[in-house]
């Protein structure tokens, strides 16, 4: 068994006694590029905010390499390793996408230390590196804002990149994205999957088959299946609940 | 090599220089041409609006920059002239003991006592008033307390997720309880007189022409230096941080940020530059007054950043002088207009100028630049 870098167990929490995850056990692997899938209110995005701390639980257990992450904060789970994109870009408007990729750089983010920090040789690399993988590398200049919705989505990617996280988590990474715009983010999502764990939120059924190692079903709050995409796409709880409308 | 490649050179260079270019002029406009074209009364009306300019460079760190609408900081800058008033008034009540006011404070048993003390009935200088015979002691204690108090109430607030329109409203309570506190408390601070008539600051008669240019030019220093200063915090990471917690606080956590630990450290920066401009404005105008702590005072400062420009360091202190000059005049000739004027002013500003008038000129250049091709 490959070693597991995220443990999630009888995780559970309820907004005003409405369980948006019920008693739910999610597995990761190392370097696996997980897909999560599932019907509106299924209980994924409230997985993913808890994982990194967005929202907290009511009970269970997130385990993160050594890190208890329900015991931690957002800034100190980021810190640990996790890097999170929202479904909705999320990336600072007034920024230019430089700057944007400077922030995320993962060194001296406290307020002394982010005072006297100077650009150096080795993070211009970086960001020249992930701005080239993120197709902006000709934009390095525009004020993040200018962006059209689709470079916005990469650029939150390639934010995430400069970060290196060792768990990656996309919520919908190619919504309002054209198809050429999806196929290259499937590259993308390929490229930098590798050496790294990737849990990835999608309803396109077309764009996971081409990304997806394993996938897992939600219904519910609750676990549907979980399994190759053929084996979860001949399952027929899967079929009636999901894939059959 | 630490030249950021996020630009073009040229822009670059072009910004750069029109950033030193503004800051030399303002220095030029405070070290050389305000001198040599005023009068001493003209001259410390400049430097009392240059004491407020403080609070003005402040604000554009934590509102501009940091999306954060203080409304408090009159409170520190009563703190900084609060804490040198104090120390004004033992040195004065110190030398009041070999001259014309002995006869009474002799009689009174209250020598070395500041007066309003004896007036109150407050026989012994309270514990905390003693460390304020030593200058240094005041000084550390301008530049430190109010940054503290500053960093400790931001902090509990912003930890708690509490900002917005809601942090603005502690700041404004923060600002009443100040000044009701002062008034309160007539017998330790003055009451609602303050506390005034000081002699001498280290032995230099405050009222001598030469001590009032020395003051001048050591708070125009002070000024540059605290607008260099910020423009040091904008220009580094931590500037680019503020700014990503201005638009979008929630996402700067899982950059790997403290948000709040930010937002306080900016308003502590901007306390201690409010501070200054207060303890500078004491030795000038020779007054600490519960009328500049409160609500009114602080929303005025707030209007000197608006007008100047709340993204623009330089521009907050043309606000603070031109509006100090504007209330001047109105003082001057029609003193009722006064608070509706500047209410107008502050709801046009807004409204049509939202950057200021620094934004007015930045716009007018760029124009200027496409027109050139």
């Amino acid at each position: 068994m490959a070693s597991l870098i995220l443990q999630v167990d009888g995780l559970t929490v309820s907004f005003d006694g409405f369980k948006a995850v019920d008693n739910l056990n999610f597995y990761v692997e190392q370097d696996e590029l997980r897909c999560v899938i599932g019907p509106n209110g299924a209980g994924k995005t409230t997985l993913l905010d808890m994982i990194c701390g967005k929202t907290k639980p009511t009970s269970g257990s997130i385990k993160f390499k050594n890190h208890q992450l329900t015991d931690m904060i957002e800034y100190q789970i980021t810190r640990a390793g996790v890097g999170r994109k929202f479904q909705n870009p999320s990336v600072y408007e007034d920024l230019t996408v430089y700057e944007n990729l400077d922030i995320s750089w993962p060194k001296q983010r406290n307020v002394l230390g982010s005072l006297f920090f100077r650009r150096d040789r080795k993070m211009a690399e970086k960001v020249e590196s992930v701005a080239t993988q993120i197709f902006l590398q000709d934009q390095l200049r525009t004020k993040a804002g200018l962006l059209s919705h689709g470079q916005k989505q990469w650029l939150e990617i390639g934010m995430l990149l400069m970060q290196d996280p060792d768990l990656l988590l996309l919520d919908e990474p190619v919504a309002g994205m054209s198809a050429r715009e999806r196929e290259q983010t499937a590259e993308l999502l390929n490229s930098i999957s590798k050496g790294r764990s990737t849990v990835v939120i999608e309803h396109d059924m077309a764009f996971v088959k081409m990304i997806a190692h394993k996938v897992t079903v939600l219904h519910q709050g609750k676990l549907l299946a979980e399994g190759s995409m053929d084996q979860v796409q001949s399952d027929p709880r899967v079929v009636e609940t999901y894939l059959g409308h | 090599m630490t030249t950021p490649a996020t630009s073009t050179p040229a822009t670059n260079i072009r910004s750069n220089l029109w950033g030193v270019g503004s800051y030399l002029l303002l220095a030029l406009l405070l070290l050389v041409v305000f001198p040599l074209a005023m009068d001493v009364f003209r001259l410390g009306l400049a430097a009392k609006y240059m004491s407020l300019a403080f609070c003005a460079v402040g604000i554009v760190l934590v509102w501009g920059y940091g999306g954060i609408l203080s409304l408090g900081q009159g409170v520190f800058f009563g703190l900084g002239s609060y804490f040198m008033a104090m120390f004004l008034k033992l040195e004065a009540a110190a030398n009041a003991d070999s001259s014309s006011g002995t006869a009474l404070s002799a009689f009174f048993g209250t020598a070395g006592l500041p007066d309003f003390m004896a007036w109150n009935s407050v026989e012994v200088l309270p514990w905390w008033w003693e460390p304020f015979h030593h200058v240094s002691f005041t000084i550390l204690a301008i530049l430190i307390g109010p940054p503290l108090v500053a960093f400790i109430l931001g902090y509990v607030n912003f930890r708690k997720r509490v900002g917005g329109v809601y942090f603005s409203i502690v700041t404004l309570a923060l600002s009443a309880i100040m000044a009701i506190v002062i008034i309160g408390q007539q017998g330790y601070t003055g009451g609602v007189n303050g506390i005034t008539d000081f002699k001498t600051f280290l032995g230099m008669d405050l009222d001598n022409e030469r001590a009032k240019f020395v003051m001048y030019f050591i708070t125009a220093g002070l000024l540059l230096l605290c607008v260099a200063a910020g423009a040091f915090i904008l220009r580094s990471r931590l500037g680019r941080v503020l700014v990503a917690i201005r638009d979008r606080e929630d996402r700067v956590r899982f950059s790997g940020y403290d948000p709040a630990m930010f937002k306080a450290f900016i308003f502590a920066v901007a306390a201690m530059f409010s501070a200054i401009g207060g303890a500078m404005f004491t030795i000038q105008v020779g007054l600490a007054s519960p009328s500049l702590v409160g609500i009114v005072p602080s929303v005025e400062m707030v209007i000197y950043a608006a007008v100047g420009g709340r993204l623009s360091l330089i521009g907050a202190v043309y606000g603070a002088l031109l509006v100090g000059w504007a209330k001047t005049f109105f003082s001057e000739n029609f003193v009722e207009y006064w608070f509706y004027f500047i209410g107008v002013l502050f709801v046009v500003v807004v409204m049509f100028l939202p950057t200021g008038l620094a934004g007015l000129l930045d716009k007018v250049r760029t124009r200027m630049r496409r027109a050139e091709g």
